[in-house]
This record gives structure tokens, sequence and C-alpha cells, in this order.
């Protein structure tokens, strides 16, 4: 981050430069005949902060949904990595790079936090059956190596005096944030976080952006981000797309949108 | 080619040969339902309004039914007539199955509460055990005869000439089946207009909002576990005149399950067209495909995998509602 | 005192991810198998063989392979007997086609069997989800016992319709059949158990047991971080099953020695249950102290009033037997719903950090 901040022409045209990563064309998706997202276009390009703000039930989290293939769009194409689709198995997003955290923590109760980072690296491991039940030679080498990159991941985020807690047990925000531990366990290129700091105080707040921050900068993930608060979303991303009732309403860097009096009116004029 | 023959056309020349025979296959198989019905119904209804798959009621209709013979011999000797035993009896029964509902509410769910739903059931096979144990301990493990006659129940047959052929109604089973309907619409009259009932729907609705409006859980689960226990006593009233009592009747507990998964855990229509529908169709499957194919003896299974099977293209049963999944 | 983990520092991964990280816990270990290997045998009788040691090893094995399902991966089932009977049908086909075959090898085929069958009523879970698996699960059960009954020619067309083990030996040492002694019999069944145990503690903490918890957890964030939802759910019917197989093939070679179909009926899936509940669900240990339960309980029960000169009859002792049980459940899941199992984690916990109280 530079000390000026940079002017709006600036800050444009380093998003211009920018690759595109993913691209959405005129998606729309249905459940029965309510629609949940009507005719949506706009693309994620490499590197940048990409905040989805919107009211509630504007169709954020299904636009993620649909992105990483948990839904199935009715219409429209998906570009990610110059790889055309409309839809994929959720399970195969990983595979492609995508990962994601939600907006209601899903992480799985029973287990501790290092396993939880560990299930993020089920993909990536190999070994079969009969070396897993030995425990020994390649499975051994292969839990080991895992391990050390997901201690390199738990010294990262910062939460090492709870990695054999289990994460039921864990306060909210270091749920959060053990949720975002596994989503980089599984190295993704872009990385969808789902109001990554809903029900969190100030401090906690200002933790997670500087872990966002880190990620995007030292890791070099894409991130597209839901968040509700303003402050937050103005300050951490590149670029922003604003949705309403299933619909784009605008499109563009913080300062635009933040402009824009349709967007004022839908969102940032009731709410706030 | 006689194999696909005998599978897919002989049963239809069967049944279109012998009409008459084809309409007591029906009737036996809509008396079953009926009663099936009657047993998902407890499930339904305990479920809806305690989120708790109620292992037991199968259970509960046996022991019911033994209760009731076994109080019933207890008291002949003393009374000296058949009819004013059982007259005794009967409110005596009911006023064990409503001990039941209170001492499983006290000593099961009360200290459960907030369990996993797996804990939950766990705990009615505890009680399905305990009262596997209990009854036989009580009354005696040997088969019993059900006061059919003392109870008044009429047991001459009506005969039919339809299709100038020849139908036997047992005048029992026609018994059951009014029954079932009285008792299926008292149900939902009570559960649609009374208070209590409506109380009963607004916990199946939503737990949380309707113990905020101040419905006592307690009162509300001891209720509904003994009009379970009520509906028991008369399925084990009728069917024990079937087919006698004993713990072997609780094959027909686990006949309940699969039109539960048919007709869907929460829902009254569905218990009671499912219990039907498994009715029929295992009782037409064992006469025309069973026994002629199978070596016979297919109803232990065939409402299972008939329901299965339903269930893998309608994850959500008959009468639900298409589920979309949220994170 | 004794569990003092203070001075055990960990400075490799190897080590920290070792089967017992802590010192006592191996020394625990070494004296169990001690009194199972050598103890147990020298002054056990044919009666605690036969009613009490290897009915428990057998027990526990049958658990662990529902726990495996149920436990770990979140299927509940309600179907275990009824695959262990196609351990115990498969295996006796395979010794009667192949009457050479050494039984070890038989046994472990036969498990493939049971594994197939599991998966193939196994692939409806991939689309019902909860009680209705669960009763789907009983759909096996009652399925399967028919079959044993009606396929004549899974009994070899005996007229009883049961199975009978005839005697086998390995390398000269009887082993099976009226005249294997008990003694032999233990020590096979506790070998194979063993075994068994080992590989699936090995498993259960390595990808496969994180997989099967993050499908039990929440299948859908499970599936978002790229597990194969279908792969994830199938390995685990598979494993279970062929487990489960396995122990129904021991339990007609090794203990009873004849099975007729009923022995696969619903009550002894619902025993598998109960061990597997009362141990606890999610763990490999849990299995063996609910089977001790489950299966000695009753054992010592019978023996109780003769103990206390008392003649009750064997009836009547059978019926409280299912009563005392059924009470037991319930007052188990009341005191501690995670069982036997998170009952020892609690107490291990207080001595490692004890005299302090937290």
């Amino acid at each position: 981050m530079t000390v000026m901040d940079p002017t709006l022409e600036e800050v444009k045209k380093r998003a211009e430069e920018r690759e595109v990563l993913l691209d959405l064309e005129n998606v729309s998706l249905s459940f029965g005949g309510v629609k949940a997202i009507t005719n949506i276009s706009f693309n994620i390009k490499k590197g940048e902060i990409r905040a989805i703000i919107g009211p509630n039930g504007a169709g954020k989290t299904s636009m993620l949904n649909v992105i990483n293939g948990f839904y199935q769009p009715q219409e429209g194409v998906i570009t990610f990595n110059g790889e055309k689709r409309r839809s994929m198995k959720p399970h195969l997003a990983v595979s492609q790079g995508i990962a994601r955290t939600f907006q209601n923590v899903a992480l799985f109760k029973g287990m501790s936090t290092l396993d939880n980072i560990m299930a993020g690296r089920a993909t990536r491991m190999k070994q079969n059956l009969f070396w897993q039940m030995l425990y020994w030679g390649p499975a051994q080498r292969e839990e080991i190596e895992h391990r050390k990159k997901v201690e390199e991941i738990i010294d990262f985020l910062e939460i090492q005096h709870i990695r054999r807690t289990p994460v039921g047990t864990l306060p909210y925000g270091l749920q959060k944030r053990v949720e975002l531990a596994r989503a980089l366990a599984m190295e993704p290129e872009l990385l969808l976080l789902d109001e990554p700091m809903a029900g969190m105080n100030l401090e906690e707040k200002e933790d997670m952006s500087r872990f966002i921050l880190d990620v995007n900068d030292q890791l070099g993930t894409t991130i597209a981000l839901i968040e509700h608060d303003m402050g937050v979303v103005m300050d951490l991303s590149d670029r922003v797309v604003v949705l309403d009732y299933g619909r784009k309403i605008a499109d563009g860097v913080p300062e635009e949108v933040q402009s824009n009096p349709e967007v004022i009116d839908a969102y940032l004029g009731v709410s706030h | 080619m006689e194999t696909l023959y005998n599978v897919l056309i002989d049963p239809f020349v069967q049944m279109y040969g012998m009409p008459d025979f084809f309409l007591q296959v029906l009737w036996e198989g809509l008396v079953s339902g009926v009663l099936y019905a009657l047993i998902a119904l407890g499930f339904v209804l305990i479920f809806k309004s305690s989120r708790i798959f109620n292992f037991a009621q199968g259970i509960m209709v046996v022991f019911a039914a033994l209760s009731l013979v076994g109080l019933h011999t207890f008291l002949v000797p003393f009374v000296g007539n058949e009819f004013v035993a059982a007259a005794i009896a009967m409110p005596l029964t009911l006023g064990i199955m409503y001990a039941l509902a209170m001492s499983v509410e006290r000593v099961v769910l009360r200290p459960l509460v907030g369990q996993p739903d797996i804990i939950l059931f766990m705990a009615t096979i505890g009680i399905t055990m305990f009262l596997i144990g209990f009854g036989e301990f009580v009354f005696g493990g040997e088969n019993k005869v059900m006061i059919t006659e003392a109870l008044g129940i009429p047991t001459g047959a009506i005969e039919f000439e339809p299709f100038g052929g020849f139908l036997l109604l047992e005048e029992k089973d026609v018994f059951a089946v009014v029954m079932a309907i009285v008792l299926v619409i008292s149900l939902l009259v009570f559960l649609n207009k009374s208070a209590m009932g409506r109380a009963i729907r607004a916990l199946g609705d939503d737990h949380t909002a309707a113990l905020s409006v101040g419905i006592s859980l307690s009162t509300i689960w001891v209720l509904v576990w003994f009009i379970a226990g009520v509906i028991a006593l008369a399925t084990g009233v009728v069917w024990g005149a079937r087919a006698g009592v004993s713990f072997a009747l609780e094959v027909i507990a686990y006949k309940a399950l699969p039109v539960l998964m048919l007709g869907g855990l929460e829902s009254v229509s569905g218990a009671i067209i499912g219990g039907i529908a498994i009715g029929l169709l295992e009782k037409v499957f064992e006469i025309y495909w069973g026994q002629p194919l199978f070596g016979g003896n297919t109803e232990t299974w065939f409402a299972f995998i008939f329901a299965l099977i339903v269930l893998l293209f309608r994850p959500q049963g008959l009468f639900g509602e298409k589920i979309i999944e949220r994170v | 005192m004794f569990y003092r983990t203070s001075g055990q520092f960990k400075t490799t991964y190897e080590s920290d991810q070792a089967l017992f990280p802590i010192k006592q816990d191996m020394v625990l270990l070494v004296v169990i198998l001690a009194a199972m290997y050598v103890i147990f045998p020298m002054f056990a009788s044919e009666f605690t063989y036969k009613a009490l040691l290897v009915p428990v090893l057998i027990y526990s094995l049958a658990s662990l392979g529902l726990n495996i399902l149920t436990g770990y991966a979140g299927q509940l089932s309600l179907g275990t007997a009824g695959f262990m009977g196609v351990g115990a049908y498969a295996c006796y086909k395979i010794t009667t086609i192949f009457p050479e075959m050494n039984i070890i090898v038989a046994l472990f085929l036969s498990g493939f069997f049971s594994a197939a069958v599991g998966v193939a009523f196994g692939l409806p879970s991939l689309r019902i989800k909860g009680f209705y698996l669960a009763i789907a699960t009983l759909a096996s059960q009652f399925f399967l016992v028919w079959l044993f009954e009606k396929w004549a020619w899974l009994y070899n067309y005996n007229a009883s319709g049961a199975i009978e083990v005839r005697t086998m030996d390995i390398f000269g040492l009887v082993v099976t059949g009226p005249n294997a002694s008990p003694m032999v019999q233990y020590y096979f069944v506790l070998g194979i158990v063993s075994v068994v145990t080992f590989a699936m503690i090995n498993l259960t903490r390595g990808r496969y047991g994180r997989t099967w918890k993050a499908v039990r957890d929440m299948d859908i964030a499970a599936e978002l971080v790229g597990i194969n939802l279908m792969r994830a759910k199938l390995s685990a019917f598979a494993v279970s099953s062929y487990i489960v197989g396995i122990a129904g093939a021991l339990m007609v070679f090794f203990w009873k020695g004849a099975a007729e179909p009923n022995l696969f009926d619903i009550p002894m899936s619902f025993q598998i249950v109960f061990i597997a509940i009362i141990g606890g669900l999610g763990s490999v240990m849990g299995n063996f102290l609910g089977a001790i339960l489950i299966v000695a309980l009753p054992v010592v029960l019978n023996l109780l009033p003769e103990m206390l000169g008392l003649s009750i009859g064997s009836a009547t002792m059978e019926h409280v037997n299912v009563m005392v049980v059924g009470s037991l459940i319930i007052m188990f899941l009341i005191v501690e719903p995670h069982g036997l199992a998170r009952f020892w984690a609690l107490i291990r916990e207080k001595l490692i950090i004890w005299p302090f109280p937290h």
C-alpha cells in the first residue's frame, strides 16, 4: 500500500491492466418460479479483491454458489481461467482452484482445528486405502508433508494455540478464522468469502481485514468478498459490484459505486 | 421368455380371470394398510410435536394389547363376567397408556431435551426393549388371544357375490376399517379445532417460536404420547383380533416405517395414503408375484424395497416439497 | 500422577502424529494386550471363552464396523446383522466350493462380498439422508434375511435350512467345528480383531477418517472443500460392511458353529447399534467397552440369582434381562450421550492435569 491515496484514475487504470480470472456472462438462476439472479454479467480479475454487495436477499450468496458449482444456473456462461462452463459438480470447484468460506460458519464441528484444516487438503492427498491402514511409508510421509503446509497456514493466521481444540467449542471469531484457514489449505486461486466479518466486534474485524489483505498481498490470491460493513468494503476492495433483487445495479471502483445514486437508493440510503 | 411372461403378463391374466379373488386380495390389503396407517399416524404425531423418531410406537401397540388382555384375564375371576371385566380393563389400559406417556416424558424425554436426534432415537429403542421385557415379565411371553367378543366386536362374516364369484368380508375387519376412519377423523378434528391441537401443530411448525409464546412442552409431550398410546391400543385390539397377541406382532410395527418413508415423517395425510398404498401393494405383490415366483413371504421386505425405490426418484417422499439446499 | 505428560516434548511431526504420543497410553495398551494374550488364557474356562471372551471380541468387531459407518461417516444403519449374514454365508460358500482354501484367506475374501452388498445398499445414501436412510437400511435387513431363507443354494440345500461349520484346520491345528479347542478359537479371533482394529485406528486418523468425519459433520461443506460425497459415503459403506462381514463369518465359524437365517435378524442389528452408541460413536476403543457391557452384562445377570441362592426361571430371567438392558441404554444416554469412550477421555484428561482441577 502506498502512503498517498491513489487518485480515482490511478485505481481505475490499475484495475484495467489486470488479466480476467473469472468472467460471468448473462447468468440467470431461478428456483421454481422464483428468480434469484437475473441476467448478471461481471468479471473478477487476477489478484484483485472484488466485493459483491447488496441488501439482504439480493442474490449475493446465490452468486457465490453459482461460481463454485453448488447451484446450477439455467442460463449464462461462466469462464474461469479460460475454461467455459455453465455448471459443474461442486466438489470439482476445489481442484479448479476455487475455495470459499460460508455465511454461517460451516466447519466440521466434531473435529479439531488441525483436522478441519487438513480436511481442506483432502483432494491433494492420494495415498490408497492399504497404505492408510498401515499408516506407514508413503501414507505417513504424505500426512507429514501436508501437516507442514497446514502448520504454515496456522502460523500465518495466528491460531497455533487452538490446534487441538474441537472447533465446536471455539468462539465465533476464531471459528471464522479457522474457516479461512481451511479455505487457504486448498491453495485456491480464487477465494470466495461470504460475510467473513458478520457478527464480529471491531477488533475482530480489524484482525480479519488484516488477514484478508495479507492473503491477497502475500499469497497473491484473488478474493471475492461479500460484506455488509461498508467501511470494510470500501477500504479493502479494488472493485465493487452491487446487486439488488437479483440484478446488477452498479459495478466499478469503490468511489464510483459509493456515489452512484441507484446504489444509495437501493442500499446505502436504506440500511445506513 | 417364459420368465418375462410370468413376471409381466401372467399376474394380470390371473387378476382379470378371477376378479372376485382379486377383490378379496385388495380387501385384505386394505385392512392391513389401514392399520399400518394408524401406526404411522402415531409416529407422525410424536415426530411433529417433538422431532423424536419414536421407534417404540410399534411396541406400544403390542404392549397396549397385552395389557388389555392381561388385565382382562386377571379381572375375570373377580367380577365373574367377561363383559364387565372388559369394561373395567379398557379404562385401566388407557390409564396404563397415560402412565406410560407420563413416565416416558419424565424419565426419558425431559433429561434428554436438546440432545441430537440420533440419541433420542436410540432412547426410544431403549424404551422398546424395556417395554418388551416389562410386558413379558408381567404378562408372560406366550401367545394370547384378543378378547374380541368381550369387547363387543362382531366376529361374523359378510358375503358378497361380485362378478358371479365370492367375496368374504370378516366383520372384525370391517370394524377395524370403520374404527380407523372414526379415529382418524376425530384426530383431525382435534388437531385442527381444539386449542391443544393447535399447540401441537404450532410445535410442529416452529419449535422455538411455539415455546416462546408460552406453549408448555411437557404437557404437550405427555398428551401426544398418550394419543399415540390410544392409537396403539386401538390398533392393538383390531390387529390382535386378526393375529393374536404376542410380541411377534412387532413386525407390523416395522411396516409402519416404510409408510413413513413414503409419506414423510411429518405428514398426516402422507401416513394415511402411504399406509393404505403399502398395504394394498404388498398384498397384491405377494399373491401375484411373491408366491408364484419368489417362494412367498415377500411381505417382510416388499414395503421397504418399494419405499426405497420411490425415494430414489423422489428423495422428499411422495408428499414432501422439493428441498432447496442452502449454505 | 501416573498420567503426567510434562517432559514429553515432540520435536518432529512424526512423533507428534505417532499412534500414542503420550507414553502412558502405550503402557496401558501393552497391559491390555498382555491381559488378552497371556493372562486371560491362563485362567479362562471353556464357559468363559464361549460366553464372554469370544462373543465380546466378535461383537466389538461388528460394532467397530458399524461405527465406521455411523460414528465416523454419520450414516445411521440399522441393518448390520444382514451384512454379517452376507459375510457368514459367503465364507460358508467359499469353504464349500474351495475346500482346500485356508480359512484365513476365505475369511478375508468373504468380507469383499459383504462389502459389495453394503455398497449396493449404500447407494441410496447419496439421495436419502438421516432417518429416511436409517429406515432404508432396514430394507437390506429384511431382504437379506429373507434371501438367506429362500435361496437354498446358500445353505447347500440342507434340509434344516441352517449352515453348519465343518472341521477345518490350519497347518494341522483344528480351528473350526465341534472339535476345535475354545482357546485356539479365541486366539484366532483375537488375532484377527487385533489386526483389523490396528488398521482401523490408522484409517480413521488419516485422510479417510477426516473425509468421513467431514461428511458426518456437514456434508454440504464437505462437498465444497472438494470431498467427493459419493466416494466418501460409499467407501464408508464398503469398509464398514467388510468388517461387519468378517465379524459375521467369525461369529458362525469360530463361535456358534452353526447358524440359521434368523440369527441375522433385527435384534442382533439393534444389539450392535447399542454397543456402538454406549461405547461411543466416532471412537474405536468405545466398541470394546460397549461390547463388554452389552455382552457380558446379561451373562452376569444370569448368574446373579444363582449366586444369591434364588431360583428364577430362565424365561423370566430372559425378560428381566431385556428390561434391564433397555433401561441401561436409556440411563447411559442420559448420563453420557457420547458413550463410554468419552467417559474414559474425561478421566484421562483429569489424570493428565492432576493434581490441578483445570
